[in-house]
């Protein structure tokens, strides 16, 4: 390991460490616009000089520069003061005076090191370069006059992404940066690159003029969108939430999330439950808490109710519904929404257990059933590091693009049963073997035959378990530890006829086969689960409450409130305790701390933030065998998968313009 | 150079370029070049694969050739790599024409030498026979470009035009040169100063004198 001293400091770096993390180790801090820890080092802005001995009498980039035994790094010479000062005037030779009008204003990277680093004024009296708008999509919107050609987003969609759409065209200062043929980005992390622009380039299009970030509380949330719980950051101002972005979380998101999570928010404002509504001749007529208390109990239910969750609900939620239930002598509940009955005595069988991070070290990869760029955008980045890294990547179900070097074995899910002797050989010879499967897998009964092959592939060993199943709904790893599930699925709580259902935002199920109950829809959404309800109970999205989620690596993790619901909704548990009350039983909590505490008195591990323990995988049953064909996958489109995205104005122009190629629609049209 | 940008993409081009592939002769040629680079490493050779793409459309359309998208399309397929890739180099290097050319791409040197040699009056020829830079005349005969050094400077000013290089022009000597391509024939190439044969000393030596006859080892004079 080598040695250095910066500004007269000692230190070691490990081997490998560029001259710039040297000097970050040391405290030191070094101004950079190209730079960045999990892209590829470009070296094109200069601002990072140093001065370095042994070297060239001249400052040394140091971000490209590789940190060697008895480097003397200086950060604080007088030499380093005048280059900066020298890089950030050139930068801001053309970069437009606007920030009065730039989004970026605030959080801009340009403005801070300028403060920091640059001289008092400027110098400059000829004509600034200018440079023609790019169309990137809806959801980038572009001011490329402030680029300063750090290529952070070009070295993003090409090496994060793996979709090359980004391009640097043209040579020095006219170089520009754009998309082929302005086409609009459409990949789906696409938005990721607006927090790459270290100046106002590339900013929100939704989030436009909205507000400025000194003026929003900045409230820690985990994303609902799909079940790798990206963790967030929700910025909101008064009673509306304005963006998302992502919180850094090397196990889970790294520092990305998907577009679907950052914009969906847009959603939340729009076709809100805000009112109690009772379905009286066929249609929904306002009315108060009181009348839908009293509706209810009216049915005289007893024992005979049933609940089920939806993808987005918090694990306190079903905590208080399955109470509920309990007292009323109810344990029809289930979260598995579509049908699906896979065994759930065993959750090691359906969880990720090689986790995020650890996915990325695996070797060899059977993909079972799933569409992972729709179903999980940020588990494809681990795959493509993977891939990059060498790792030998198979797939079993209908073609989607991949960004990754993969092979397609076929939609037939037979092939499990035997197959070709190359992938066959290349799972046994791997170190780090892992099968992924998907929820058209599960839904296909792939479940035992998998785990058949991970015994034979022996997939769990010293220090590592390579069996995985992908979720797609938020709530599904909380609502198995809760025993939100039946051995038969929905198919139980349908036979077992009950006179009063409790939809927990849950929006897609088939509530016709629930004929002769009383349909109570607890949610905030008005999507499908609404429309069928007899009666809505307006509850809290996401943003709206605090709440525990789990991933489907099976990390618990917490949310907090951002912002209050709209109108008469209420945070879902005080719904379900206050109905206890209408219904004359008791749950055993009157506040959020009591409510959790009883939680974690009965399932522990909800208590732990981070990675809950779900023992050894099940013994595979003898003779399993795959049927069936994965021909098409449960989600058909990416930008509306739940009911605040298929609400989401910008989710909907996502899905028509990126998904549907329908043209743009001007204001006039 | 600012104003350098592909020619748009429309239904004319695609119809009219849609359909390119090599012809016979550059199939070989492309599948040698692309076989000097490595396995898996065959983007390499988008460089020397886009001058043949420009070479075989300036056959088929007489001109120095240009690089319409759908050729560029094709070419990131022939490569198996992303077309903003290929349109990075295209636009990056000057010598790829991104737009159409005129039968003959009159390429002025602007670097100093060639400035402080006269090329501002070889510009104004150019300008008097209704060229202007980065357009083509209405007859379809010029297209003008004002370029960086192209390494004549011992021969100053000179003009590229297409392929070739014209040097120790004047204004006249331009006219000259312009008037015989404009007539179909072919001018001389190389100095146009009589007497001179390429980049030989134009006058008496000046320096290195003693290298005449014999090789001089100038080392104890320094």
């Amino acid at each position: 390991m080598p040695k250095v001293t910066v500004d007269g400091q000692e230190i070691e770096v490990p081997a490998g460490a560029t001259v710039l993390q040297a000097c970050e180790l040391a405290g030191k801090e070094v101004p950079r616009f190209c730079y960045h820890e999990r892209l590829s080092i470009a070296g094109n802005c200069r601002m990072c000089l140093v001065e370095v001995k042994p070297g060239p009498p001249k400052p040394q980039a140091s971000c490209a520069l590789p940190a060697a035994d008895g480097q003397e790094i200086r950060t604080d010479s007088e030499m380093v003061k005048k280059a900066r000062e020298g890089v950030m005037e050139f930068l801001l030779i053309n970069h437009p005076l606007d920030c009065p009008i730039c989004d970026q204003g605030g959080e801009c990277d340009l403005q801070d090191q300028s403060v920091a680093y640059g001289r008092g004024g400027s110098r400059y009296d000829e004509n600034k370069r200018a440079v023609t708008e790019k169309y990137m999509g809806p959801l980038i919107k572009t001011a490329m006059t402030r680029c300063i050609h750090c290529t952070r987003c070009v070295r993003f969609s090409e090496e994060v992404a793996g979709v090359d759409e980004i391009g640097a065209l043209y040579r020095g200062e006219n170089m520009q940066i754009t998309t082929y043929l302005e086409r609009a980005a459409e990949h789906e992390l696409s938005a990721n690159v607006i927090d790459l622009c270290p100046v106002g380039a590339l900013t929100s299009r939704p989030y436009a003029y909205e507000a400025r970030p000194w003026e929003l509380k900045k409230t820690l949330s985990i994303d609902v969108s799909d079940a790798v719980g990206a963790n967030i950051r929700v910025d909101s101002r008064g009673r509306e939430v304005l963006r998302v972005l992502p919180r850094i979380n090397d196990d889970v998101n790294e520092e990305w999330i998907s577009d679907k999570a950052r914009f969906q928010v847009d959603g939340l404002t729009r076709r809100r439950l805000d009112k109690v509504w009772i379905r009286k001749d066929g249609k929904l007529a306002r009315a108060s808490w009181d009348e839908a208390f009293r509706a209810i109990a009216a049915v005289n239910a007893g024992a005979s109710v049933a609940a089920v969750a939806g993808d987005l609900v918090d694990c306190e939620t079903m905590f208080a519904a399955k109470k509920l239930l309990g007292a009323l002598g109810s344990t029809l509940i289930e979260s598995r929404q579509t049908g699906m009955s896979y065994p759930v005595d065993n959750l090691a069988a359906v969880n990720f257990n090689s986790t995020l991070a650890g996915i990325e070290e695996a070797d060899a990869i059977l993909i079972v059933g799933s569409h992972i760029r729709w179903e999980a955008p940020l588990v494809n980045v681990r795959l493509r590091k993977a891939a990059k890294r060498g790792a030998k990547i198979f797939l079993v179900g209908a073609e989607w693009e991949t960004t990754f070097a993969a092979e397609f074995l076929g939609e037939d899910l037979t092939v499990l049963n035997n197959l070709p002797d190359y992938v066959n050989d290349t799972m046994k010879g791997a170190e780090r073997p892992a099968v992924i499967l998907g929820g058209a897998a599960l839904a296909n009964g792939a479940l035992a035959p998998a785990l058949a092959l991970a015994e034979g592939w022996n997939l769990v060993r010293e220090g590592w378990n390579g069996f995985n199943v992908l979720h797609m709904a938020a709530a599904r790893m909380g609502a198995l530890m809760l025993g939100f599930a039946q051995a038969g699925g929905i198919a139980d709580l349908i036979a077992a006829k009950p006179k009063l259902l409790l939809a927990l935002g849950a929006d897609e199920v088939n509530f016709a086969t629930f004929d002769g109950a009383l349909k109570v829809y607890i949610g905030h959404h008005g999507d499908k689960g609404a429309a069928a309800a007899d009666i809505v109970l307006p509850g809290s999205a996401y943003t709206e409450k605090p709440g525990t989620y789990v991933n489907t690596e099976g990390r618990v993790q917490y949310a907090d409130k951002a912002v209050f619901a709209p109108g008469d909704a209420r945070e879902d548990w005080t719904i379900l305790r206050a109905l206890a009350d209408a219904l004359g039983v008791t749950v055993g909590f009157d506040s959020f701390p009591q409510l959790r505490a009883a939680m974690v008195a009965e399932v522990p591990a909800l208590g732990v933030e981070g990675l809950a323990n779900y023992g050894a995988l099940p013994a595979a049953v003898a003779g399993a065998k795959a049927e069936g064909r994965i021909a098409a996958y449960p989600i058909k489109d990416f930008y509306l998968t739940n009911p605040i995205a298929r609400s989401s104005a910008t989710m909907q122009e996502c899905s028509s313009e990126l998904l549907h190629g329908e043209d743009v629609l001007e204001a006039a049209e | 150079m600012a104003d350098r940008a592909p020619h748009p993409d429309s239904p004319e081009l695609r119809a009219r370029w849609g359909n390119f592939i090599w012809n016979e002769a550059n199939q070989a040629k492309a599948k040698e070049i692309v076989a000097r680079y490595p396995e898996g490493r065959q983007r390499s050779a988008v460089m020397p694969l886009l001058d043949l793409a420009q070479r075989q459309v300036g056959e088929e359309t007489n001109t120095q050739g240009w690089l319409p998208i759908p050729v560029m399309e094709y070419l990131a397929a022939y490569l198996d790599m992303p077309v903003i890739r290929v349109l990075e180099v295209a636009s990056f290097y000057t010598m790829y024409n991104i737009a159409p050319v005129g039968r003959f791409h009159v390429q002025v040197c602007g670097t100093t030498p060639c400035v402080l040699r006269g090329s501002d009056d070889l510009l104004e020829t150019c300008y008097k026979r209704g060229m202007k830079q980065g357009h083509t005349t209405a007859d379809g005969l010029w297209t003008l470009t004002e370029v960086e050094c192209m390494g004549n400077c011992a021969t100053a000013p000179m003009v590229q035009i297409n392929d070739a290089n014209y040097e120790d022009l004047t204004a006249d000597r331009l006219d000259v040169v312009l008037d015989l391509l404009a007539r179909g024939e072919q001018p001389k190439e190389g100095t146009q100063e009589p007497g001179r044969h390429t980049s030989e000393p134009a006058n008496a030596l000046s320096t290195l004198k003693d290298m005449v006859t014999e090789n001089h080892d100038y080392r104890s004079a320094w």
